[in-house]
């Protein structure tokens, strides 16, 4: 290893450490979401009637079309990695685009899955929600906050690929080069894994 | 040029083809399929197991396949399993001490 040449042994290095501090963030948000899961355990299990009741509310079709189209961003993000690796420059600003619109898609069902639950007077503080049992405003609270904070690193996941974008046009990001999009892609899937558990945790609950 | 040749060699060791990614997303969508479908199902005790196990499933695929540890050195899968590893620690431990407050 020692005798190879110092150029490529260093860019070599640089990536995997690259993507192994991106892993190490990725825990850290592990860790943020993980402590919210105990969280919703702890009162499901106090309060499992109410949160039955509640999760009624939930729209289940806007749920899984948005599980849906979550994962197909997953997907559009890695076939843009593909393509960058494969020289298809044009192909992977396509994809990356693909994922934004998914995304936003996601945000824009967020949206009106929200309005129609503060047009129904259930948002945190709201009158018809404190009328309800404790379960149920604990159910609300739980959901407006976990899919909130979700929603918003589903935001953020927009702009850090939007930025990849650019980089991959202007030529920073080369079919040599890539690991910047390979981080905000691993940074992508989590968003994706965290949905993959809140999706059966609150619209599933039978 | 050896070292062009090293150089490539890394980089195609990560990169699969489309249609891997494409068959995972498959995959991804028929187990959201399950999940829903069964869910319909009163399993009673055992549903909230179930959509658990197969949203840990859908995980494993997105980890290993989209998130690309099956290619990554076996560093990054220790590193990856001790984290979840803790995670998971820290989860029963909490969950036995909150069962033995209720109980009590």
């Amino acid at each position: 290893m020692s005798s190879q040449e110092h150029t490529v042994a260093q860019v070599h290095r640089d990536d995997i450490g690259a993507r192994m501090g991106m892993w190490l963030f990725l825990f850290t948000e592990l860790v943020l979401f993980g402590g919210m899961f105990i969280l919703y355990s702890v009162y499901r299990y106090k309060y499992p009637e109410a949160f039955h009741l509640a999760a009624k509310e939930l729209n289940t079709i806007v749920g899984t079309f948005n599980t849906a189209i979550l994962l197909t961003s997953s997907l559009t993000m890695a076939l843009s990695i593909t393509a960058i690796q494969k020289k298809q420059k044009a192909l992977s600003v396509f994809f990356q685009v693909l994922t934004i619109v998914l995304a936003l898609g996601f945000m824009v069902n967020k949206y009106f899955e929200w309005t129609a639950k503060f047009h129904h007077g259930i948002y945190p503080g709201s009158e018809t929600l404190l009328a309800k049992p404790a379960g149920e405003i604990v159910f609300f609270g739980l959901y407006y906050v976990m899919t909130g904070l979700h929603g918003l690193h589903v935001i953020i996941g927009v702009v850090l690929i939007a930025v990849m974008m650019r980089f991959t046009s202007k030529g920073i990001i080369t079919s040599d080069s890539y690991v910047k999009l390979e981080s905000a892609g691993l940074y992508w899937h989590l968003v994706d894994i965290i949905w993959i558990f809140l999706f059966p945790l609150f619209y599933l609950i039978t | 040029m050896e070292n062009n040749q090293e150089e490539h060699l890394e980089h195609s060791e990560h990169s699969h083809g489309y249609g891997v990614y494409i068959l995972v997303w498959l995959a991804l969508m028929a187990l959201t399929g399950v999940t829903v479908a069964v869910a319909g199902i009163n399993l009673g005790g055992i549903t909230i197991a179930t959509a658990l196990f197969i949203a840990s499933i859908k995980t494993y695929l997105v980890l290993t396949i989209f998130m690309h540890l099956r290619s990554e050195s076996k560093t990054f899968r220790v590193f990856v399993g001790v984290a979840l590893l803790f995670l998971i620690i820290s989860f029963i431990l909490l969950f036995s001490d909150y069962s033995f407050i209720v109980r009590n």
